[in-house]
């Protein structure tokens, strides 16, 4: 059965919804009551299914009208998408890693046929049939990483490794949580994460550097990241903050259901073969809280993580001005029971 | 001077005589001073192989004979940065193996230097800096893109699209700017007053 993709927009009347089979495989990020920062990386292996887990490149109901999105990003700010020189390799490296999983996962929207170095991708969802040679730049409209992106829902870095740091070199970036590429291209792991408070003193960094310098083909990793965004917008870039900061001061306790999400980020993280290159796909799944708590336990929990939050990380994540209107919203689905371990709904 | 800050800030140190074949040399203002300091260390005829380019900005005449007088193979004064960044890049571009990098001065001057020099295809890392003097910075604009020199004040003005500006200490070497960010962007009649930090 293929996927029934929803026609819905991420700005302006924002029409954005998940159905209710999308809020029951929503990647809820909190495994305990609380929230401190952690490495919290494991072995990104294909999970249950019914699960975003049960493919390793997830796609959703939300693919067609995502990438329209960044179609629109684009189109607007071309210095979202950037490739250093040196990175052309990896682009290959990753629009093979993308087509192969796509076409495995979801055979009846996606095809890859391969005849040495033709290639002929089928793309039925955004109606795409391209004929092309792999690894030859002039017989694709975009460079590699950008033809495969366009394509591919959540953000994408690819890092270069060498002299045992990641560098971010190449990347497409237009759902991101207030960060920009066109700053932080050519930076390294400890550079570009230089402004996340209390994590370097945690050592965080170091172990992460440690354990992604060392993450090998064919077995890549993946960990949650979260913030909150108000309205379903993706493009919650640095670029348009003048555009979209304002938002942050329209949550009132009568419309906190439908105007606030959480913002989650699966991260993962894939050694590719030919660059030696890692690639980190971010992919951001949103949820209304009037969604989010059709789950009580997702309810209960997160109640709790955001009154119990530190400032610092509330600050950082740019909660500071709402957040004590969602913890009050939120307090009424909370009635103190105990929530059981682990991620799932009840 | 810029301790306590975030790990994308750069870290300068004190200028030292390297082994090398070629010395390049580019300071402005105050930087002359690191030269010098830098010169009652160095070997004889450390700077018989050594270019010196010199952008005086407010200091005027006042170094000018006491580089001249290290003796340098070849001396230039420029009267901007902007100005001496072409004979930098052509200078780059044409050096030869064992040529060592010294960048003196603000930190707009060591920035830009230093860009000009990764472009070429040296290692940041091989570079040697020392800051002198103003801590006026460069600031690149997160919305518009546009770059603004000589920011003493926090906010900024962008002077490009006008928008006030948080300057983080958030540093690119590519850009060699800082970053700046709406600081008002979540209630633009917030209006706050601008104090002069980076003197």
């Amino acid at each position: 059965m293929g996927i029934n993709f929803r026609k819905e927009t991420f700005r302006d009347d924002f029409s954005f919804r998940n159905s209710p089979e999308q809020i029951r495989r929503f990647p809820f990020p909190f495994h305990e009551d609380g929230y401190m920062y952690a490495v919290n990386i494991e072995p990104h292996t294909p999970g249950p299914k019914n699960t975003v887990f049960e493919h390793l490149i997830d796609v959703d109901e939300h693919y067609v009208s995502e990438m329209e999105d960044r179609a629109q990003v684009l189109a607007e700010d071309p210095l979202r998408c950037q490739s250093l020189p040196h990175m052309t390799l990896a682009g290959w490296d990753l629009l093979e890693l993308l087509m192969i999983q796509k076409a495995e996962s979801y055979p009846e929207h996606f095809s890859l046929t391969r005849d040495g170095d033709k290639w002929h991708w089928v793309n039925r969802p955004l109606g795409i049939d391209d004929h092309f040679t792999f690894g030859d730049v002039s017989t694709l409209p975009y460079g590699p990483m950008e033809y495969i992106t366009r394509q591919s829902q959540g953000d994408f870095c690819v890092l270069d490794q060498r002299d045992g740091n990641l560098w971010m070199d190449a990347g497409i970036v237009t759902t991101q949580a207030d960060w920009s590429l066109d700053f932080d291209i050519g930076m390294n792991f400890f550079e570009w994460h230089a402004p996340v408070p209390l994590a370097h003193e945690m050592g965080i960094f170091n172990r992460a550097l440690k354990f992604l310098t060392n993450i090998q083909q064919g077995q890549p990793a993946r960990r949650f990241n979260w913030t909150m965004t108000i309205n379903p917008r993706l493009d919650t870039s640095p670029e348009n903050y003048h555009k979209w900061g304002v938002d942050r001061t329209t949550v009132t306790p009568d419309n906190v259901g439908q105007k606030v999400h959480l913002r989650v980020e699966l991260q993962s993280f894939w050694r590719l073969p030919r660059s030696n290159a890692l690639v980190f796909p971010i992919r951001c799944y949103l949820i209304k809280m009037d969604e989010l708590v059709t789950s009580p336990k997702w309810a209960r929990r997160f109640h709790r993580v955001l009154r119990d939050l530190p400032n610092e990380l509330a600050e950082y994540k740019g909660l500071t001005r709402y957040r004590q209107t969602v913890v009050e919203w939120l307090s009424q689905y909370d009635d103190g029971a105990p929530t059981s371990s682990g991620f799932g709904p009840d | 001077m810029t301790a306590n800050s975030i790990l994308s800030r750069p870290v300068y140190g004190t200028l030292s005589p390297q082994p090398g074949r070629n010395h390049l040399f580019v300071a402005d203002a105050e930087g002359a001073a690191a030269i010098l300091d830098m010169a009652k260390a160095a070997p004889k005829g450390f700077f018989a192989d050594a270019h010196i380019i010199f952008v005086p900005g407010d200091t005027g005449a006042h170094y000018v004979e006491a580089l001249k007088s290290l003796q340098a193979a070849r001396f230039y004064e420029g009267p901007s940065t902007a100005a001496a960044l072409p004979r930098l890049r052509q200078t780059l571009a044409t050096a030869h193996m064992g040529l060592r990098i010294y960048l003196a001065g603000t930190e707009g001057l060591i920035g830009l230097a230093m860009q000009a020099a990764m472009e070429a295809g040296f290692d940041h890392a091989s570079i040697q800096t020392e800051h002198r003097g103003s801590l006026a910075r460069r600031i690149q604009c997160v919305h518009c893109k546009g770059i603004t020199e000589n920011v003493t004040t926090q906010p900024a003005t962008c002077s490009h699209c006008g928008l006030v500006l948080l300057v983080r200490d958030h540093y690119s070497r590519r850009l060699a700017a800082f970053q700046g960010v709406c600081i008002n962007a979540e209630d633009p009649t917030e209006i706050p007053q601008a104090e002069e930090i980076f003197r």
